[in-house]
Protein backbone atom coordinates (compact mmCIF):
# COMPACT_ATOMS: atom_id res chain seq x y z
CA UNK A 1 0.00 0.00 0.00
CA UNK A 2 1.55 3.41 -0.86
CA UNK A 3 0.20 6.30 0.72
CA UNK A 4 0.33 8.46 -2.88
CA UNK A 5 -2.05 5.44 -4.60
CA UNK A 6 -4.90 6.96 -6.89
CA UNK A 7 -8.39 5.91 -4.89
CA UNK A 8 -8.71 2.76 -6.53
CA UNK A 9 -5.38 1.72 -6.55
CA UNK A 10 -5.54 2.05 -2.54
CA UNK A 11 -8.45 -0.59 -2.67
CA UNK A 12 -7.20 -2.91 -5.50
CA UNK A 13 -10.31 -2.07 -7.77
CA UNK A 14 -9.74 -1.09 -12.08
CA UNK A 15 -10.17 2.11 -12.92
CA UNK A 16 -13.95 2.74 -13.86
CA UNK A 17 -17.42 4.78 -12.65
CA UNK A 18 -19.21 0.90 -12.58
CA UNK A 19 -17.81 -0.34 -9.64
CA UNK A 20 -18.48 -3.49 -7.68
CA UNK A 21 -19.94 -1.45 -4.02
CA UNK A 22 -20.01 -4.84 -2.04
CA UNK A 23 -16.54 -5.22 -2.96
CA UNK A 24 -14.99 -1.84 -2.58
CA UNK A 25 -17.01 -2.25 1.00
CA UNK A 26 -14.75 -5.36 1.76
CA UNK A 27 -11.35 -3.75 0.91
CA UNK A 28 -12.41 -0.63 2.65
CA UNK A 29 -13.40 -2.80 5.92
CA UNK A 30 -10.14 -5.23 5.07
CA UNK A 31 -7.87 -2.31 4.79
CA UNK A 32 -9.67 0.05 7.93
CA UNK A 33 -9.09 -3.37 9.70
CA UNK A 34 -5.53 -2.98 9.50
CA UNK A 35 -4.86 0.71 10.13
CA UNK A 36 -7.29 1.65 12.86
CA UNK A 37 -6.24 3.82 15.61
CA UNK A 38 -7.51 1.49 18.40
CA UNK A 39 -4.87 -1.20 17.10
CA UNK A 40 -2.20 1.26 17.55
CA UNK A 41 -3.19 2.59 20.93
CA UNK A 42 -0.13 1.40 22.55
CA UNK A 43 2.50 2.08 19.62
CA UNK A 44 4.40 4.78 19.69
CA UNK A 45 3.82 8.37 18.74
CA UNK A 46 4.95 7.75 14.92
CA UNK A 47 3.03 4.93 14.70
CA UNK A 48 -0.20 6.25 15.78
CA UNK A 49 0.05 9.20 14.19
CA UNK A 50 0.87 7.15 10.78
CA UNK A 51 -2.01 5.11 11.50
CA UNK A 52 -4.70 7.95 11.63
CA UNK A 53 -3.40 9.49 8.49
CA UNK A 54 -3.82 6.24 6.96
CA UNK A 55 -7.68 6.20 8.49
CA UNK A 56 -7.98 9.51 7.35
CA UNK A 57 -6.62 8.75 4.25
CA UNK A 58 -8.64 5.19 2.95
CA UNK A 59 -11.79 7.07 4.78
CA UNK A 60 -11.59 9.48 2.45
CA UNK A 61 -11.05 7.85 -0.80
CA UNK A 62 -14.07 5.05 0.37
CA UNK A 63 -16.35 8.04 0.82
CA UNK A 64 -15.10 9.43 -2.89
CA UNK A 65 -15.61 6.34 -4.35
CA UNK A 66 -18.52 4.87 -2.32
CA UNK A 67 -21.16 7.95 -4.02
CA UNK A 68 -21.81 7.69 -8.01
CA UNK A 69 -21.46 11.49 -8.30
CA UNK A 70 -18.36 11.75 -6.33
CA UNK A 71 -16.67 8.94 -7.73
CA UNK A 72 -17.58 10.33 -11.23
CA UNK A 73 -15.95 13.72 -10.14
CA UNK A 74 -12.89 11.73 -9.12
CA UNK A 75 -12.41 9.65 -12.45
CA UNK A 76 -12.81 13.04 -14.44
CA UNK A 77 -10.45 14.86 -12.18
CA UNK A 78 -7.50 11.64 -12.90
CA UNK A 79 -8.67 12.23 -16.79
CA UNK A 80 -7.68 16.05 -16.58
CA UNK A 81 -11.34 17.00 -16.96
CA UNK A 82 -12.29 20.10 -15.17
CA UNK A 83 -15.98 19.72 -14.31
CA UNK A 84 -16.02 23.63 -13.50
CA UNK A 85 -18.56 23.27 -10.65
CA UNK A 86 -17.67 26.53 -8.93
CA UNK A 87 -17.76 29.36 -12.15
CA UNK A 88 -19.51 27.23 -15.02
CA UNK A 89 -23.20 29.04 -14.41
CA UNK A 90 -24.05 29.07 -17.80
CA UNK A 91 -25.84 25.89 -18.38
CA UNK A 92 -28.59 25.42 -21.01
CA UNK A 93 -31.51 27.20 -20.70
CA UNK A 94 -34.27 24.59 -21.19
CA UNK A 95 -32.56 22.78 -18.64
CA UNK A 96 -32.23 25.50 -15.95
CA UNK A 97 -36.06 26.46 -17.01
CA UNK A 98 -36.59 22.94 -15.81
CA UNK A 99 -34.89 23.44 -12.97
CA UNK A 100 -36.68 26.37 -11.92
CA UNK A 101 -40.36 24.32 -12.47
CA UNK A 102 -38.97 21.25 -10.44
CA UNK A 103 -37.76 23.62 -7.30
CA UNK A 104 -41.43 25.51 -7.85
CA UNK A 105 -43.31 22.41 -7.30
CA UNK A 106 -41.22 21.41 -4.55
CA UNK A 107 -42.02 24.47 -2.96
CA UNK A 108 -45.61 24.13 -3.55
CA UNK A 109 -46.05 20.68 -2.35
CA UNK A 110 -44.01 21.49 0.58
CA UNK A 111 -46.26 24.86 1.65
CA UNK A 112 -49.42 22.59 1.10
CA UNK A 113 -47.81 19.41 2.91
CA UNK A 114 -48.64 17.19 0.16
CA UNK A 115 -46.98 14.15 1.22
CA UNK A 116 -48.28 12.39 -1.59
CA UNK A 117 -47.23 14.77 -4.19
CA UNK A 118 -43.63 15.06 -2.77
CA UNK A 119 -43.19 11.28 -2.66
CA UNK A 120 -44.58 11.11 -6.79
CA UNK A 121 -41.39 13.81 -7.26
CA UNK A 122 -39.57 11.86 -5.26
CA UNK A 123 -39.82 8.98 -8.07
CA UNK A 124 -39.93 11.07 -11.23
CA UNK A 125 -36.36 12.69 -10.05
CA UNK A 126 -35.06 9.13 -9.02
CA UNK A 127 -36.15 7.55 -12.55
CA UNK A 128 -34.42 10.59 -14.40
CA UNK A 129 -31.26 10.75 -12.23
CA UNK A 130 -30.80 6.47 -12.84
CA UNK A 131 -31.18 6.99 -16.29
CA UNK A 132 -28.43 9.90 -16.45
CA UNK A 133 -26.09 7.43 -14.38
CA UNK A 134 -26.49 4.79 -17.31
CA UNK A 135 -25.48 7.48 -19.70
CA UNK A 136 -22.70 8.20 -17.77
CA UNK A 137 -21.08 5.14 -17.32
CA UNK A 138 -21.30 4.71 -20.79
CA UNK A 139 -19.84 8.03 -21.38
CA UNK A 140 -16.95 7.55 -19.14
CA UNK A 141 -16.18 3.73 -19.42
CA UNK A 142 -16.70 3.30 -22.87
CA UNK A 143 -16.81 6.25 -24.76
CA UNK A 144 -14.14 8.16 -22.47
CA UNK A 145 -16.09 11.17 -24.10
CA UNK A 146 -14.99 13.42 -20.68
CA UNK A 147 -16.21 16.88 -21.75
CA UNK A 148 -19.49 15.83 -22.12
CA UNK A 149 -19.23 13.28 -19.35
CA UNK A 150 -18.63 16.64 -17.19
CA UNK A 151 -21.56 18.48 -18.83
CA UNK A 152 -23.78 15.46 -17.17
CA UNK A 153 -21.96 15.33 -14.14
CA UNK A 154 -22.95 19.13 -13.98
CA UNK A 155 -26.65 18.46 -14.58
CA UNK A 156 -26.14 15.51 -11.63
CA UNK A 157 -25.07 18.13 -9.53
CA UNK A 158 -28.24 20.33 -9.32
CA UNK A 159 -30.40 16.97 -9.63
CA UNK A 160 -28.55 15.44 -6.28
CA UNK A 161 -29.09 18.69 -4.51
CA UNK A 162 -32.98 18.57 -5.82
CA UNK A 163 -33.64 15.21 -4.63
CA UNK A 164 -32.00 16.47 -0.80
CA UNK A 165 -34.49 18.99 -1.10
CA UNK A 166 -37.49 16.67 -2.17
CA UNK A 167 -36.11 14.00 0.91
CA UNK A 168 -35.67 17.18 3.75
CA UNK A 169 -39.24 18.34 2.75
CA UNK A 170 -40.38 14.80 3.19
CA UNK A 171 -38.50 14.58 6.52
CA UNK A 172 -40.00 18.05 7.75
CA UNK A 173 -43.53 16.34 7.23
CA UNK A 174 -43.69 13.35 8.58
CA UNK A 175 -41.65 15.26 11.87
CA UNK B 1 -21.46 30.01 9.80
CA UNK B 2 -22.94 32.66 10.55
CA UNK B 3 -24.66 35.22 8.02
CA UNK B 4 -24.06 39.20 7.79
CA UNK B 5 -26.33 41.34 8.82
CA UNK B 6 -26.57 42.81 5.37
CA UNK B 7 -27.29 38.91 3.76
CA UNK B 8 -30.13 38.67 6.44
CA UNK B 9 -32.05 41.50 5.79
CA UNK B 10 -31.77 40.85 2.18
CA UNK B 11 -32.54 37.41 2.93
CA UNK B 12 -35.87 37.85 5.51
CA UNK B 13 -36.65 41.09 3.38
CA UNK B 14 -35.77 40.14 -0.71
CA UNK B 15 -36.21 43.37 -2.97
CA UNK B 16 -37.76 42.81 -5.95
CA UNK B 17 -38.66 38.99 -6.23
CA UNK B 18 -41.01 37.99 -8.95
CA UNK B 19 -41.06 38.14 -12.69
CA UNK B 20 -42.05 40.36 -15.47
CA UNK B 21 -44.49 39.46 -17.85
CA UNK B 22 -42.38 37.53 -21.33
CA UNK B 23 -44.79 39.68 -23.52
CA UNK B 24 -43.84 43.07 -21.74
CA UNK B 25 -42.10 45.66 -23.25
CA UNK B 26 -38.42 45.66 -22.76
CA UNK B 27 -38.16 42.62 -20.92
CA UNK B 28 -35.26 40.22 -20.91
CA UNK B 29 -34.39 37.57 -18.78
CA UNK B 30 -31.21 35.82 -17.87
CA UNK B 31 -30.79 32.29 -16.20
CA UNK B 32 -28.19 30.90 -14.36
CA UNK B 33 -26.92 28.45 -12.13
CA UNK B 34 -24.43 26.68 -10.11
CA UNK B 35 -23.88 23.31 -10.11
CA UNK B 36 -21.72 23.24 -7.07
CA UNK B 37 -24.90 24.02 -5.10
CA UNK B 38 -27.49 23.56 -7.41
CA UNK B 39 -28.72 26.65 -7.07
CA UNK B 40 -30.75 28.58 -10.17
CA UNK B 41 -31.39 31.93 -10.18
CA UNK B 42 -33.57 33.64 -13.03
CA UNK B 43 -32.95 38.22 -13.27
CA UNK B 44 -35.15 39.82 -15.19
CA UNK B 45 -34.51 43.57 -16.52
CA UNK B 46 -37.49 45.65 -17.50
CA UNK B 47 -35.31 48.31 -20.26
CA UNK B 48 -36.87 51.83 -21.30
CA UNK B 49 -37.02 53.00 -24.46
CA UNK B 50 -33.65 55.40 -23.35
CA UNK B 51 -31.59 52.37 -22.67
CA UNK B 52 -32.00 52.77 -18.73
CA UNK B 53 -33.42 49.72 -16.91
CA UNK B 54 -36.36 50.90 -14.94
CA UNK B 55 -37.05 47.94 -13.10
CA UNK B 56 -35.66 43.97 -12.29
CA UNK B 57 -37.26 41.48 -10.47
CA UNK B 58 -35.82 38.13 -9.63
CA UNK B 59 -36.53 34.49 -8.72
CA UNK B 60 -34.12 32.22 -6.99
CA UNK B 61 -33.73 28.65 -5.31
CA UNK B 62 -30.96 28.43 -3.56
CA UNK B 63 -28.95 29.41 -0.30
CA UNK B 64 -29.40 32.96 1.85
CA UNK B 65 -25.96 33.89 0.12
CA UNK B 66 -27.74 33.21 -3.47
CA UNK B 67 -30.93 35.05 -2.65
CA UNK B 68 -28.98 38.07 -0.85
CA UNK B 69 -26.67 37.86 -3.76
CA UNK B 70 -29.63 38.52 -6.43
CA UNK B 71 -31.61 40.85 -3.67
CA UNK B 72 -28.92 43.33 -4.20
CA UNK B 73 -28.10 43.30 -7.94
CA UNK B 74 -31.89 44.40 -8.37
CA UNK B 75 -31.55 47.30 -6.39
CA UNK B 76 -28.22 47.68 -7.69
CA UNK B 77 -29.24 47.53 -11.61
CA UNK B 78 -32.28 49.84 -11.43
CA UNK B 79 -31.60 53.54 -13.20
CA UNK B 80 -28.21 52.27 -14.95
CA UNK B 81 -27.88 51.88 -18.44
CA UNK B 82 -27.21 48.25 -20.11
CA UNK B 83 -23.80 48.70 -20.38
CA UNK B 84 -23.46 50.28 -16.65
CA UNK B 85 -24.95 47.15 -15.63
CA UNK B 86 -22.43 45.04 -17.12
CA UNK B 87 -19.76 47.54 -15.04
CA UNK B 88 -21.44 45.32 -11.97
CA UNK B 89 -18.39 42.47 -10.61
CA UNK B 90 -19.11 40.10 -8.45
CA UNK B 91 -16.53 40.91 -5.86
CA UNK B 92 -18.33 44.47 -5.50
CA UNK B 93 -21.41 41.96 -4.49
CA UNK B 94 -19.11 39.71 -2.57
CA UNK B 95 -17.73 42.90 -0.52
CA UNK B 96 -21.10 44.37 0.15
CA UNK B 97 -22.59 41.51 1.70
CA UNK B 98 -19.48 39.95 3.60
CA UNK B 99 -19.87 36.96 1.90
CA UNK B 100 -16.80 34.24 2.95
CA UNK B 101 -14.93 33.11 0.78
CA UNK B 102 -17.11 29.38 0.53
CA UNK B 103 -19.85 31.40 -0.81
CA UNK B 104 -17.88 33.64 -3.36
CA UNK B 105 -19.80 31.83 -6.55
CA UNK B 106 -23.10 32.73 -5.04
CA UNK B 107 -22.21 36.81 -6.05
CA UNK B 108 -20.64 34.80 -9.51
CA UNK B 109 -23.71 33.68 -10.03
CA UNK B 110 -25.65 37.25 -9.92
CA UNK B 111 -22.95 38.75 -11.67
CA UNK B 112 -23.53 35.92 -13.99
CA UNK B 113 -27.59 36.39 -14.55
CA UNK B 114 -27.11 40.39 -15.32
CA UNK B 115 -24.49 39.54 -17.97
CA UNK B 116 -27.08 36.87 -19.30
CA UNK B 117 -30.23 39.11 -19.16
CA UNK B 118 -28.34 41.77 -20.79
CA UNK B 119 -26.78 39.73 -23.58
CA UNK B 120 -31.05 38.60 -24.15
CA UNK B 121 -31.88 41.72 -23.90
CA UNK B 122 -29.13 43.16 -26.88
CA UNK B 123 -30.13 39.87 -28.56
CA UNK B 124 -33.92 40.52 -28.89
CA UNK B 125 -32.76 44.22 -29.91
CA UNK B 126 -30.33 43.35 -32.35
CA UNK B 127 -31.89 44.61 -35.31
Amino acid sequence: MNFNDDHYALFELRRSFQLDVSLLDRRYREIQAQVHPDKFAQAGDADRRLSLQWATRVNEAYQTLKKPLSRAQYLLRLAGQEVGAENNTAMPEDFLMEQMEWREAVAEARLGREQGELEHLHLRLKQQMTDRYEQLAVLLDDRHDYPAAADLVRRLMFLEKLLFEIDEAMAALEA
Amino acid sequence: MAYSIKVLDHYENPRNVGSFGKEEEGVATGMVGAPACGDVMKLQIKVGRDGIIEDAKFKTYGCGSAIASSSLVTEWVKGKSIDQALGIKNTQIAEELALPPVKIHCSILAEDAIKAAVADYKKKHAA
